[in-house]
């Protein structure tokens, strides 16, 4: 066993680990931290991205161990701490970005760092991003719309869901 | 996934002992390609050595001319930065068009070239744009690196430190992405340096990337899609797979390539 510690969603835990535990699941089952999700678990579906240092990647293909030391933010550390959701958050319940929500926290969190490095995205630039995020329930027409309304909200614009 | 021992060495020198010491070692670089082979147990190393906190493997620069990437620097780095835009813009197009947004915020350059994919996209660039891999023990040029399926020149206790680029006159990488995995069905790099033309393919090859020494000599004479417009690699020398057969790679080949040239001069 390995001892372990970094922040998560702004505090500091540790554990012990083995050396092969996936983030992922050091997140899951050793931090409680279950919206999470994990889908495929070979690194394609993106259920479980979370931001290690603010960015994104797919935490079930980082070992927790690779985490020591850092900053990670799951979907449980964006919103606010009265419970006011993050905008991305609130714009994919407004435009119904989700059906069963199961990839919707990989969604989210994949959302976000996407408008850290390009606020302003073309739908096509939206499409192409979520390259490594997959939905099998929606077609992502509202997933791409709640991301381009976010995108505007933040901008400073707002959009009428329909 | 087996267990192993896992090593953060600091610094070159401890990261080589480490590797040179472990019965079964692996060395972990962005770990895109290694964790999902070992979760399905297709390696099971009994000591993983992350090169993660070695700050030498880290960073892009300028040396003259000549474009250098540490090898721990990820896709994500390359597709951004202003000096490989300014140096080589084919070089972070290709890093953009990597795996997925996720891969390419861990994936690394070293890692790639390391691990020599028949179907990754950096092979291609090492390759055609003439890079030179330098390593803890000499300078590779990219002739000499690529050895075959998943193999390299590199020796066991050998690391890469950076890759080195020289300054192209055009370049352009053009790949036909599997539509789902996007690896490269095929993908094709042409440069133009001096008055002298490399073409490297990925993709499909059965012994992994390599050149295309015909196109080089028409391109070489004739820096246009028309001097290639005719000509096919023999199929027999290609892939087969699932995903395409040894014919329909030949005819992606001729075309990503005329696309890549159209791109270069473009």
């Amino acid at each position: 066993m390995v001892s372990i510690s970094m922040t998560v969603n702004g505090k500091a835990v540790s554990g012990e680990v083995e050396p092969r535990t996936l983030l992922s699941d050091f997140l899951r089952v050793d931090l409680g931290l279950t919206g999470t999700h994990v889908g495929c678990d070979t690194s394609q579906c993106g259920a479980c991205v979370v931001h290690v240092n603010g960015r994104s990647v797919k935490s079930c293909t980082v070992l927790a161990v690779q985490a020591r030391d850092d900053e990670v933010t799951t979907i449980e550390g964006l919103a606010a701490a009265d419970g006011t959701l993050h905008p991305m958050q609130a714009a994919f319940r407004e435009h119904h970005g989700l059906q069963c929500g199961f990839c919707t926290p990989g969604m989210v969190m994949s959302a976000t760092d996407l408008l850290q490095t390009n606020p302003d995205p073309t739908e096509a630039e939206v499409r192409d991003w979520l390259e490594g995020n997959i939905c099998r329930c929606t077609g992502y027409h509202n997933i791409v719309k709640a991301i381009l309304s976010c995108a505007a909200e933040l901008r400073g614009h707002k959009v009428a869901a329909e | 996934m087996y267990n192993f021992q896992y090593h953060k060495p600091d610094s070159l020198d401890a990261a080589v002992t480490a590797i040179a010491g472990a019965e079964d070692g692996k060395i972990v670089a962005g770990g895109m390609t290694l964790l999902p082979t070992m979760k399905q147990r297709l390696a099971a190393p009994t000591d993983l050595v992350d090169l993660s906190a070695i700050p030498d493997l880290k960073g892009i620069g300028l040396d003259g001319d000549t474009l250098v990437i540490g090898a721990m620097t990820t896709h994500a780095e390359v597709a951004h930065s202003d000096i490989v835009k300014g140096h080589t813009p084919a070089l972070a197009g290709l890093a953009e068009g990597i795996g997925d947004p996720q891969v390419r915020n861990r994936g690394t350059i070293g890692g790639s070239i390391a691990n020599n994919d028949p179907t990754a996209d950096y092979p291609a660039a090492v390759l055609g744009l003439n890079a030179t891999v330098r390593t803890t023990k000499r300078e590779i040029a990219a002739d000499d690196f690529f050895e075959g399926l998943f193999t390299t020149a590199l020796e066991e206790d050998e690391l890469i430190v950076s890759v080195a680029f020289p300054k192209p006159a055009k370049a352009a990488y053009v790949k036909f992405p599997n539509p789902a995995s996007r690896y490269a069905m095929v993908g094709v790099l042409v440069a133009l340096t001096d008055d002298h033309v490399r073409v490297a393919i990925t993709g499909a090859g059965q012994d992994g990337v390599f050149r295309a020494s015909e196109m080089e000599a028409a391109l070489s004479a004739d820096f246009s899609p028309q001097s290639i417009e005719e000509m096919a690699l023999p199929a027999e020398s290609l892939n087969a797979d699932i995903h395409g057969s040894a014919e329909y790679r030949s005819h992606l080949v001729t075309v990503m390539a005329k696309r890549a040239v159209a791109a270069a001069t473009g």
